[in-house]
């Protein structure tokens, strides 16, 4: 999957590198901004309040 | 002669292209694991730094009148202690933060914003400490019941195992200071409402007390239990009067 990624960036090496750091940043980001939040609330931990 | 190397060439196409399947399992799963382990950044770290934030902006937004200092020497003035009946606020709308929370024993802790509601979403998740709906306002008589997490979000009751009997809970609203005492700790069922009620653990009945009830997760870390801190009001006194003398002795 990653050779096949790798595979398919353009440009040389450094470049290759570039874009590959570039993408794992987005993904960390989106994970930060969108998917943790809203994975947050289904987790078995952190209810602080009485009678729920 | 001829058919041998043709099919164990097949046999060699068909063993890659299970190979490179497996290879792509095992990098989904490593891809897992690291989603995973961002997930526990993201929950352990950033939920912290980005609720700090967002509390501290809530508690500038106040933009409460700070308290009288000394025109002399510019020191804080001490609050004269009054035991008459307190000004009460009316309960404000949803997720409207309306009163700080101080506790000199967790030093070093920022003010902490108190705000109206205890939802996740809209309060305790963002905002930080949140009043339960319908439970006495500040210095009223009933309970003053109020949620946070102990862990993530700015943890805002990180330390709640620390409080002792007797230690100050200092509750400001625009004008008016109420100071808290603590009476008890409990550990609780989730389940168990009668900590909120007007007079905690004796639902129905009708208060004569003016409390305060913190509630918050337990273990650290779980969802199984409720650590609960029951505090009365020692006194409280208008902020136009100077600063209470424990905020002053904790070193402001």
């Amino acid at each position: 999957m990653y050779g096949w990624i790798w595979r398919h960036l353009p440009g040389p090496t450094p470049v290759r590198v570039a874009i590959a750091v570039a993408l794992v940043a987005a993904v960390v980001a989106a994970c930060f901004a969108w998917v943790y939040p809203a994975l947050a609330p289904l987790m078995p931990f952190n209810n602080t309040t009485v009678g729920e | 002669m001829t058919g041998t190397p043709g099919r164990s060439a097949t046999r060699g196409r068909a063993s890659n292209a299970a190979y490179a399947g497996l290879g792509v399992v095992g990098e989904l799963l490593i891809t897992l694991g690291l989603l995973l382990l961002g997930f526990l950044v993201w929950q352990l770290w950033w939920t912290d730094v980005i609720g700090n934030r967002e509390q501290a902006q809530a508690v500038a937004a106040l933009a409460f009148t700070p308290a009288p200092t000394s025109s002399a020497s510019a020191a804080p003035v001490v609050a004269t202690p009054r035991h008459d009946d307190p000004p009460v606020l009316a309960e404000p709308s949803h997720a409207t933060t309306f009163a700080t929370l101080q506790v000199p024993r967790w030093t070093g802790e920022p003010i902490r914003p108190i705000s109206q509601g205890t939802d996740r979403q809209t309060v305790l998740d963002v905002l930080g400490i949140g009043h339960y709906d319908g439970t006495a306002m500040p210095g009223a008589i009933g309970n003053f019941a109020v949620a946070g997490h102990r862990t993530t979000f700015a943890k805002p009751f990180n330390r709640i195992a620390e409080l002792q009997l007797g230690d100050p809970l200092v509750v400001r609203t625009a004008d008016t200071w109420y100071v808290y005492t603590v009476t008890s700790t409990q550990i609780v069922r989730p389940s168990d409402v009668s900590v909120i009620a007007p007079v905690p653990g004796e639902p129905g009945a009708t208060p004569t007390e003016r409390s305060i009830t913190l509630t918050t997760c337990h273990p650290m870390f779980s969802a199984t239990q409720r650590y609960i801190v029951h505090g009365t009001l020692a006194y409280w006194a208008p902020v136009s009067s100077g600063t209470p003398v424990e905020l002053l002795a904790a070193g402001g």
